[in-house]
């Protein structure tokens, strides 16, 4: 990532031979700043799209998250201060929605997806290539699947017909209803499933990248498998650990598809996790103004995690 | 020494297998329940052996009402909103790759961040916000959103794999007098051509896989694409019809995988995508 050194050949030339171009007594720093517009127009078409349509419903998520703004055709909404966010923290179905939250993005992108991502990439490094070849292919195929599809695959998975409930009556185990008895559990394994191949591939490349002679050093000295991981593997991609982690975590945030799909939050409200609040207290409740202010505190959770993520990545701009 | 080393590598790689072997039947059951019912004519919610196999699925869904209308909307959104975001993430790129600015890293700092914010959580006042300007309900309006939401990511792609064409091609071009615009398209674009598939790619298979945005701009039933009117299924049809709902994922999902593959394969593995967010 390295920027392009500075040259001054064609934007000199491209000052267009206006009035105040070609004047000699033109001030260099006039002339600089003309150059420095040209140069970054075709900037513009990218900056209005997302001034216009990011930057200003954020702006906006801003502004209304403290009126008391509704759906239904109320005539003008009026500025209450905090009273959204109070109103949340004191409501028992938001507190149960972080927790669902922070239960789904624990279980499911912290231990699952990253886990089993990693785990996968260290077994791929030993395993033989056609073993590789279809574990791989069948792992990212369930990530490259659309989002709702994999809802209806899992939820055809979990339902009390399903296909666990096949296999475990086979086994002779107790089966049930996931769906209703352990909603999160179900929801959370669905997106294992579908997020797993993002981190197996990250942790590949970065497995790829140490030197094989460190390694082989190790085993020749007898350090057992387990022990090469946790001294030798570990430390030295523990960049990629950090920068994987807050990726999946802001995309376990985010889900909404998924969780739709298969449970619809429900029953109850025992898998509705805050994405699903937020669209229940918009559009069932009508109450937008509340509702984005939900949105803001999801916003400003995931810039934090966005912040710690640009901090890991470090890298040069 | 060197002996027990590679029996114990053999006994090691043979572990591995069995490993991801598992690993692979567990993820590839939900899968297999997908094919396999499609083609089922008794399809239920479990992975069976078909009762004969039958293409019948596919011929009750293969009508303009319950697919090639969604698939058509699903592709006018994707095709123009991939569009836009990858002529508009080219254009932003080439400045940011050849020119140095003072500007240039802040925005790409606020570029950088914008790529992980959870766009799920705007949805709600992007809604509010498109009621006020009558861009609810309108293919342009969601098309517009498409981009800007995939736009950050684009961009800092874009940038990163112009950074690897070297510009001694274009100073040459320069000096026979040829503009910044003209020496992108006819030089630099040209040359990254694997770049800019992989960004194209990825921006319409994010799109095409996007349930939640044209769900909340998108009213009329006539609009909505493949991935909100596979909802159907369950709403007001009664009975669900487990093959045909199987039928219809094979067929809505079958575009994406064949992108990805066909982009795989010309970079070779890992989509170059772990290494691009890796930075």
């Amino acid at each position: 990532m390295t920027t392009a050194p500075q040259h001054t050949g064609p934007g000199v030339r491209k000052v267009p031979p206006g009035p105040t171009a070609p004047a000699p007594q033109l001030s260099t720093q006039k002339r600089l700043f003309t150059r420095t517009l040209t140069r970054l127009l075709p900037l513009s078409p990218a900056l209005i799209l997302l001034l216009l349509f990011l930057a200003g419903p954020i702006a906006y998520c801003a502004y209304i998250a403290f009126t008391d703004l509704q759906l239904t055709g109320q005539a003008h909404s009026s500025f209450v201060g905090f009273a959204n966010f109070r109103t949340a923290f004191k409501d028992s179905e938001f507190l149960n929605a972080v927790w669902l939250t922070l239960v789904f993005t624990v279980l499911s992108s912290l231990i699952g997806q990253n886990t089993i991502g990693l785990a996968l990439a260290a077994l791929m490094q030993r395993a033989s290539k056609p073993v590789r070849t279809l574990t791989g292919g069948i792992v990212i195929t369930a990530w490259v699947l659309p989002e709702v599809v994999a809802g209806f695959l899992l939820y055809a998975f979990f339902r009390r017909e399903g296909t666990l409930n096949a296999i475990l009556d086979w086994l002779h185990l107790p089966s049930q209803n996931w769906l209703f008895t352990l909603p999160i559990l179900a929801v959370s394994f669905a997106n294992v499933w579908r997020g797993t191949a993002f981190s197996m591939l990250v942790y590949s490349a970065a497995l790829n990248e140490i030197p094989k002679e460190i390694t082989e050093a190790a085993e020749v000295d007898g350090a057992s498998g387990w022990r090469r991981m946790w001294h030798i593997t570990l430390p030295m991609i523990r960049r990629s650990i950090g920068t994987n982690l807050m990726l999946n975590t802001l995309q376990t945030l985010s889900v909404f598809g998924l969780i739709w799909v298969m449970t619809r939050g429900g029953p109850g409200n025992k898998s509705q996790t805050l994405p699903l609040y937020m669209y229940e207290q918009a559009f069932q409740n009508s109450m937008i103004g509340y509702a984005t202010a939900v949105a803001l505190l999801l916003l400003l959770v995931g810039s934090l995690f966005s912040v710690i993520y640009m901090r890991l990545l470090r890298t040069e701009v | 020494m060197a002996l027990t080393l590679s029996s114990r590598r053999k006994s090691r790689r043979l572990a591995a297998d069995a490993g991801l072997l598992v690993v692979a039947a567990t993820f590839a059951l939900p899968l297999l329940w997908v094919v396999l019912s499609s083609l089922d004519p008794h399809a239920d919610l479990k992975v069976k052996a078909p009762d004969g196999l039958t293409l019948d699925n596919f011929h009750a869904i293969l009508n303009s009402d319950i697919t090639f209308t969604p698939l058509l909307n699903s592709l006018i959104l994707c095709g123009f909103g991939t569009l836009l975001t990858v002529v508009c993430s080219a254009l932003a790129a080439y400045p940011l790759s050849r020119f140095r600015s003072r500007l240039n890293r802040p925005f790409l700092l606020t570029i950088l961040f914008a790529t992980s914010l959870p766009i799920t959580a705007i949805m709600v006042p992007v809604y509010a916000l498109f009621v006020q300007v009558n861009l609810i309900d309108t293919m342009q309006g969601t098309i517009f959103f498409f981009a800007a939401s995939q736009l950050p990511f684009a961009i800092w792609l874009m940038k990163n794999f112009m950074d690897g064409v070297p510009k001694e091609l274009e100073e040459a071009a320069w000096t026979d007098g040829a503009s910044s615009l003209q020496s992108l398209v006819r030089i630099v674009l040209p040359l990254m051509g694997p770049g800019v598939a992989v960004v194209t790619v990825f921006s319409f298979v994010m799109m095409w896989g996007n349930f939640f945005v044209p769900f909340m701009l998108l009213l009329t039933p006539d609009q909505m694409p493949a991935s909100v009117s596979i909802n159907e299924f369950f709403g007001n049809r009664g009975m669900v019809a487990y093959g045909q709902l199987a039928a219809f994922s094979v067929v809505y999902s079958t575009p994406v995988i064949l992108l990805y593959v066909l982009v795989a394969r010309r970079l070779g593995g890992g989509f170059a995508l772990g290494g691009a967010v890796k930075g």
